[in-house]
C-alpha cells in the first residue's frame, strides 16, 4: 500500500485516496472540428509507460481534493507531488 | 502400541510444575507449558503424524518451526475446527485436539497408500497428462481427485471467534527477534527511535533459545535474550510483539503481521483470537533467520527423519530426544552441534554420517574425542521402517560425490537428523522487490542490492555464527534509527564471550547419490508437502519444463502451505545440474506474500455481519419496519419494498399499492435520493456542462429533468434540479450514484474549471424526502398547510415552494415519477417521522397507502421513466433511450456532446429503448430475457438485445415491458421473442409508455 503525500494533508495510507487517470490531458476546445480519431485519442487512449507515469489522485476519504503524482510505475517510487494547473516537474529518470 | 517417553530429565524451558492433557488421533497424551504440539508429540513417542499428500506416506515431523511440511494436523472441533496447522507452531493448551490429515481409515492404515505402491503411474505432470481427455469427463476425475488428495477439513460453521484489526506506525519495524533482530532493536530504540519488534515464536531468542555453551555480555546467551528483552520492554516507545509472523512486505514499508494473541490459550480464550496488524514503518531491519537445508537423498521421508537444528531446539529448548539412537547425515558442523548436545543429554548416537572426506574441524574433533563414530565421505543410501524410522545403509562416497562404491552397512537407529546447509529467509526482502543474489559460500541466494528503507542482518545475510549476527543488527538497528531521524547514543556491540566452536566449509551434494539409479529403489523427496522427487525433477527437465517457473507449476513443486521453504533451493540446484548451468543462471520462482499461511479470519477483522459495510437508514425505517415490511438494499441503504397487508404476498401487496396510488393518494419515502447543494456565481454554468439540456434560463423557483453523460455521451446518471436562486440550485442524483455525481462534479471543478465560483455540498442524510402521489394528494397536503398555495396557477409543476406542512418547516416540489399528481415534501432529516405520520393520520380518511420500490419501479415503467442502470448500462446515449429531446441543440458545449457526433454514436441502428407487449396479456418476461427476431430451434440465435424492465402492470390491465433492441425504433409493430429454456415468449414492439400517454393526471 502506497503512502502518498497529500499537498494539503500531508502523508496518508493508499486507501485514502482514489486513483483517477493520465494526468495533463487537455479538454479540447473546438471539439466539431476534431475527427473521431483525434476525439477518440483524447477519450480513450492513454500512456502506460514502464517508468514515471504523471497521474492524477484525488484524496477521496480525506480532503477531497485532487493533485497530480509522478510515480515510478516498477518500483511505485513516488517521484512527486505537485497540485493540478502545476506542470508537470521535470524528473531525469 | 506401547508409550514411550523421550523427555530428557533437565533439558529445556518447560514448566513442568503441571501437565497438559491433550487429544491426539483420539488418543489422550500430556505435555508441558513450553511444549508446542510437535515437541509434545515426540517426547510421547507419536513419530507418525500425518500422510503425504500425493503418495499417502507415512509422515512425522521435519522441523521446528515454522517452515514444517510434514506436520500439518487438523486442529480443534466443531466451528473452531482448522485444517493444515503446522504443529510445530501450535502450543500445547489444555485439552487441546488435533488429528491427522489426509489418511482413511486412520493415519495407521491408509487405503491411500495404494497411490505409493502405483507411484511409477502418478508421475510429475499426472494430473496434465491423465485427466485431460475427454473434456467432459473432468467434473468426474475432479472430484475423485479431491476426495483423494483433500488435505484436512474446513469448518461448516462459521466462525465463532473474534478477530482484531490494527493500525500503527513507527520508526523501526525489526522483524525477527533471534540474535540479530533483538540487537537491533536495542540499537534502534536506545537511540530514541519507535520500535516495533515481532517474531513469530512465543519467546523472543531465536536461535538463542536453543543453544547451550554459549555466552554474550558474559552471561548465558538466554539470559542476555532475557536481559535485553527486559531492557526493550521498559522503553515506552518500544512494542514487543510475540507469537506475531511479518507475513507481507508491501510498498513504502508497509508490513502486514498477524499476532496469534490468544491461540495459545485455546478456544474461548478472553480477547481476541488473533490480529492482523497493518504498520507502516520508515524503515524496517529484516532479521529472518535461516532455515535448515534438507539432504535429498533415498527415502528421506520416513518419520524421524528432521532437520538437524530441529534435533538441538527439541533437545535444548523443549526437552525431548528425537529419538532413543539418534544417527546424523550432514555435509557442514552445524549437525554436529546436535549430535553433541543431544550425546551430553544421553541419548545415544549412532554414528554421524558426514559427506565431507576431510571432516576435521574442532566440532568433529568434540564429537570423535567423546566417543562418537564419524563416517567421513560416506552416505546414507536407504532407509528402513514405516510408521517410524527403524534403520539405515551407509555406503563410501566416490571421489566425485556422484556415486557410491558400495559395502552397504546397516546401521540401526530410529531417528535421522539431517543437514544440507542453511538457506537465508529471504522472502520478505524478495516481496519488496528486493532483488537476491546466488552466494557461493552459502551455496544460497542472499539480499542483493540494498532496497531504500530495508535493511537486512544475521543469517539472513549468510551470516550464521552469532557474533556477525549481533554484529550486523546492532548496525542495521543504529542505521534505520539515523535514517528515521533518531541519532541518540545506541552503545556498544554486545560481544560473544563465549562461542561455539568455529565451523569449518561445507560440502554441498545436492541429490546424494546410493547404489541405484536416480528413481529406482527409493524416493529422493525434494519437496516433501507436494511428494516432489528429484526423480520428478530430472522428468520435468526431460520433457522440456526446464524454467524454474515451468518446474514449479509441472511438478507442484514449491507450492502448498508451505511454498517451498525447505525445497526450493534444492530444486533449483537440481535443475540447474541437469541443465549445466550455474544456479544463479537458473534463477529462482518468485516469492509473494504471505511468507505463512494467514486465518482469513484476521484478515476480516471485525467486518463482518452488520460491519461489513455501512448500512444507511432513513428516518422513516423505523416506521417501516413496524409496518412489516421488507428492505431492499439500493447501494448501502435499505429501502422498503413493498408493505404486505396480512395475507398478502410481495404480487398481491404490490398490484394493490399501484392501483392505490392511481385511485387515491400513496405515499412513499425517498429520502435516499442523493441531494446535493450547488452554490456560486458559476453554479448555472457548471450545470450547462454537466447535463444535456440548457439551465441559464431557469427561473427561481422552478426544477428541471437533467441527463448527465460522460464524455462518452453515455448516460450515467438522472434526477431533478431545483433553483433555489440566482446562485443556488438543489441536484438530485440516483440513490445509488449519489457520491460518484458529487465525485465526478468536483474532479470537474477542480480539475478543468478550477476558477469557477462553484461549491458542492452533499445534503443527502440532511433532508427526509416524502412525496405524495395521485389525485388526491393536493386535498390531502390541503388539511396540513396554510401557507403553501396548491393550485395549479399558484404552484405549477415543476416547481418548488417553501412553507409550513403539518407545522414543519418544509420545502415542496411538484415533480412526478409515477405521472400523478404529486407533491414532494422536504423536511429537515430529524421531522421526517413526524410529517410522515402526520400525512398518515390525515390520510386516513383518503385511504392513503404507503408504497415501495417495487410500486415505485412499476408505476414509472407504465410511464415509461427510465431508471439509469436498469435500463441504462453505460452504453446508452441519450437519443439510444428516446430522449433526444433533452440535448439541447443550442448550447456550444457540454459533456459528452462531441461524442454523439462520433460514427458509432450517430448510427441509426443502435440498441434502442423500446417497449415490449407480449402476446399473451398476462405473461410477464424474465428481466434480462434476450430478445432476437429469427428464432431457431436452439441457440446459438442473433441476439438483439434485453429486457431491460418488466412486470404485470394492474393499472395497464396487462403485462408490460421495456427492452434495449438493436434498430428497435424501426421495428415499432414487429413480433420478437424472447426464448427460455422451456418456452418462448413472444411479443410486439412498441413505444416505451403504457399509461396515461397523454399525461393528463400529472396535474390531479
Amino acid at each position: 500500500m502506497l503512502l502518498i503525500s497529500c499537498p494539503h494533508c500531508g502523508p496518508r495510507a493508499e486507501i485514502e485516496f482514489a486513483y483517477g487517470h493520465e494526468a495533463h490531458i487537455a479538454r479540447p476546445t473546438d471539439q466539431e472540428k476534431l475527427t473521431d480519431a483525434e476525439w477518440a485519442d483524447y477519450l480513450f487512449m492513454r500512456k502506460n509507460p514502464k517508468g514515471v507515469h504523471y497521474e492524477r489522485w484525488v484524496h477521496a476519504r480525506g480532503c477531497r481534493r485532487w493533485f497530480n503524482v509522478a510515480r515510478h510505475t516498477v518500483t511505485h517510487e513516488i517521484l512527486a507531488v505537485y497540485r493540478m494547473g502545476d506542470p508537470p516537474p521535470a524528473l531525469d529518470r | 502400541m506401547t508409550r514411550r517417553n523421550l523427555r530428557l530429565a533437565d533439558r529445556g524451558r518447560l514448566d513442568r510444575s503441571q501437565p497438559i492433557r491433550f487429544i491426539f488421533n483420539g488418543r489422550t497424551y500430556y505435555g508441558y507449558k513450553g511444549d508446542t504440539l510437535a515437541s509434545a508429540l515426540i517426547a510421547n513417542g507419536v513419530a507418525l503424524v500425518g500422510r503425504s499428500f500425493k503418495y499417502h506416506r507415512p509422515r512425522g515431523i521435519m522441523t521446528a518451526g515454522s517452515e514444517e511440511p510434514n506436520g500439518l494436523v487438523q486442529l480443534g472441533q466443531g466451528a473452531r475446527t482448522e485444517p493444515n496447522i503446522r504443529a510445530t507452531q501450535i502450543e500445547l493448551y489444555d485439552g487441546l485436539v488435533a488429528a491427522s490429515q489426509n489418511c482413511w481409515p486412520s493415519v495407521g492404515f491408509d487405503l491411500g497408500a495404494t497411490n505409493n505402491l502405483l507411484s511409477r503411474f502418478f508421475p510429475a505432470g499426472f494430473y496434465y497428462k491423465t485427466f485431460m481427455w475427454p473434456a467432459s469427463f473432468w467434473m468426474k476425475y475432479e472430484y475423485f481427485i479431491r476426495r483423494a488428495a483433500g488435505l484436512g477439513k474446513a469448518p461448516g460453521e462459521p466462525d465463532p471467534d473474534r478477530y482484531d484489526k490494527t493500525y500503527a506506525h513507527c520508526d523501526v519495524l525489526v522483524a525477527g527477534g533471534g540474535p540479530a533482530g533483538i540487537a537491533a532493536a536495542l540499537a534502534a530504540a536506545r537511540a530514541g527511535a519507535r520500535v516495533v519488534l515481532a517474531d513469530e515464536q512465543a519467546e523472543f531468542g531465536g536461535q538463542l533459545l536453543h543453544s547451550r555453551s554459549e555466552e554474550i555480555a558474559g552471561r548465558p546467551a538466554v539470559d542476555w535474550v532475557a536481559a535485553a528483552v527486559a531492557e526493550l520492554s521498559t522503553m515506552p516507545e518500544v512494542t514487543l510483539l510475540r507469537r506475531t509472523t511479518a507475513f507481507a512486505y508491501q510498498d513504502h514499508n508497509f508490513v502486514e503481521l498477524v499476532e496469534r494473541v490468544t491461540d495459545h490459550l485455546g478456544p474461548g480464550a478472553d480477547g481476541p483470537r488473533q490480529r492482523y496488524w497493518r504498520l507502516r514503518a520508515r524503515q524496517v531491519v529484516l532479521a529472518a533467520g535461516a532455515i535448515e537445508r534438507p539432504l535429498v537423498f533415498a527415502d528421506n521421508d520416513r518419520p524421524g527423519i528432521m532437520l538437524a537444528s530441529a534435533g538441538r531446539a527439541y533437545a535444548n529448548r523443549y526437552g525431548v530426544a528425537v529419538g532413543d539412537k539418534v544417527l546424523v547425515f550432514t555435509g557442514n558442523d552445524s549437525a554436529y552441534r546436535a549430535a553433541l548436545d543431544l550425546a551430553e543429554a544421553g541419548t545415544a548416537i549412532a554414528a554421524i554420517v558426514d559427506l565431507r572426506p576431510d571432516a576435521g574441524g574442532p566440532l568433529v574433533a568434540e564429537a570423535r574425542g567423546k566417543g562418537i563414530e564419524v563416517l567421513a565421505a560416506h552416505a546414507v543410501t536407504a532407509t528402513r521402517g514405516s510408521a517410524r524410522l527403524e534403520g539405515v545403509t551407509v555406503m563410501p562416497l566416490n571421489a566425485a560425490g556422484d556415486g557410491v562404491t558400495g559395502g552397504g552397512r546397516q546401521i540401526a537407529c530410529d531417528a535421522l537428523l539431517m543437514s544440507g546447509g542453511w538457506n537465508p529467509a529471504i522472502h520478505l526482502f524478495s516481496h519488496n522487490r528486493g532483488k537476491l543474489r546466488f552466494d557461493e559460500r552459502v551455496q544460497s541466494f542472499v539480499p542483493g542490492e540494498p532496497v531504500r528503507g530495508c535493511h537486512t542482518a544475521g543469517a539472513m545475510n549468510g551470516a550464521f555464527e552469532t557474533a556477525d549476527c549481533l554484529a550486523q543488527g546492532f548496525a542495521a538497528g543504529r542505521k534505520a534509527a539515523s535514517e528515521a531521524g533518531a541519532s541518540g547514543e545506541a552503545g556498544s556491540v554486545p560481544t560473544v564471550t563465549r562461542a561455539e566452536p568455529a565451523e569449518s566449509p561445507d560440502r554441498v551434494l545436492w541429490i546424494v547419490p546410493s547404489d541405484k539409479p536416480l528413481g529406482e529403489g527409493g524416493k529422493h523427496f525434494v519437496d516433501h508437502q507436494n511428494d516432489v522427487t528429484a526423480a520428478d525433477v530430472a522428468l520435468a527437465h526431460r520433457e522440456g519444463y526446464r524454467s524454474v517457473e515451468h518446474l514449479k507449476r509441472y511438478t507442484t513443486m514449491g507450492m502448498g502451505t508451505d511454498q517451498g521453504k525447505t525445497s526450493n533451493v534444492n530444486a533449483l540446484a537440481i535443475m540447474a545440474a541437469l541443465r549445466d548451468r550455474q544456479i544463479p543462471e537458473v534463477g529462482h520462482t518468485t516469492f509473494r506474500p504471505p511468507f505463512a499461511p494467514v486465518t482469513i479470519g484476521a484478515f476480516s477483522g471485525h467486518d463482518k455481519g452488520d460491519l461489513f459495510d455501512p448500512i444507511r437508514k432513513t428516518p422513516m425505517h423505523g416506521w417501516h419496519e413496524k409496518t412489516g415490511a421488507p428492505f431492499e438494499d439500493v447501494g448501502q441503504w435499505k429501502r422498503a419494498w413493498y408493505y404486505p397487508k396480512p395475507g398478502e404476498d410481495m404480487h398481491a401487496a404490490v398490484a394493490r399499492e399501484v392501483k392505490a396510488v392511481r385511485a387515491g393518494v400513496g405515499i412513499v419515502d425517498a429520502s435516499t435520493l442523493g441531494k446535493i447543494d450547488i452554490k456560486g456565481s458559476d453554479a448555472a454554468r457548471l450545470l450547462n456542462m454537466v447535463y444535456t439540456n440548457a439551465w441559464s434560463k431557469l427561473e427561481i423557483g422552478r426544477c428541471r429533468y437533467g441527463l448527465m453523460c460522460g464524455e462518452d455521451g453515455m448516460v450515467f446518471d438522472d434526477g431533478v434540479t431545483t433553483r433555489l436562486g440566482e446562485q443556488h440550485f438543489l441536484m438530485s442524483t440516483t440513490t445509488g450514484n449519489a457520491a460518484r455525481v458529487l465525485g465526478w462534479l468536483e474532479e470537474w471543478l477542480q480539475c478543468e474549471w478550477p476558477d469557477w465560483q462553484v461549491h458542492c455540498t452533499s445534503v443527502t442524510e440532511q433532508f427526509a424526502t416524502v412525496g405524495l402521489n395521485g389525485p388526491m394528494a393536493r386535498k390531502l397536503l390541503a388539511e396540513l398547510t396554510d401557507d403553501i398555495p396548491l393550485d395549479d396557477a399558484a404552484f405549477p409543476f415543476m416547481s418548488i415552494r417553501e412553507g409550513h406542512v403539518a407545522g414543519i418547516a418544509a420545502r415542496v416540489m411538484r415533480i412526478s415519477f409515477t405521472g400523478e399528481l404529486t407533491f414532494e415534501i422536504n423536511v429537515a432529516a430529524s421531522y421526517g417521522l413526524a410529517l410522515w405520520e402526520a400525512l398518515m393520520a390525515a390520510g386516513e380518511k383518503y385511504g392513503i397507502t404507503p408504497y415501495g420500490t417495487e410500486a415505485m419501479h412499476v408505476l414509472r415503467a407504465e410511464k415509461g421513466f427510465i431508471i439509469v442502470g436498469q435500463e441504462t448500462d453505460g452504453t446508452q446515449t441519450p437519443q439510444d433511450l428516446d430522449m433526444a429531446w433533452i440535448v439541447s441543440k443550442q448550447k456550444p458545449d457540454h459533456l459528452g456532446k462531441r461524442s454523439f457526433l462520433r460514427t458509432d454514436t450517430a448510427r441509426p441502428d443502435r440498441k434502442h429503448l423500446v417497449g415490449l407487449l407480449t402476446e399473451n396479456p398476462s405473461e410477464v418476461i424474465p428481466e434480462g430475457g434476450q430478445v432476437v427476431a429469427e428464432l431457431k430451434n436452439q441457440p446459438p440465435m442473433t441476439m438483439l438485445g434485453h429486457v431491460t424492465s418488466s412486470y404485470y402492470s394492474p393499472n395497464v390491465g396487462r403485462s408490460i415491458a421495456m427492452a434495449v433492441v438493436k434498430n428497435g425504433r424501426n421495428r415499432m409493430g414487429d413480433t420478437v421473442y424472447v426464448p427460455l429454456v422451456d418456452r418462448v415468449i413472444r411479443a410486439k414492439v412498441t413505444e416505451p409508455r403504457f399509461f396515461d400517454l397523454e399525461g393528463a393526471r400529472l396535474n390531479g
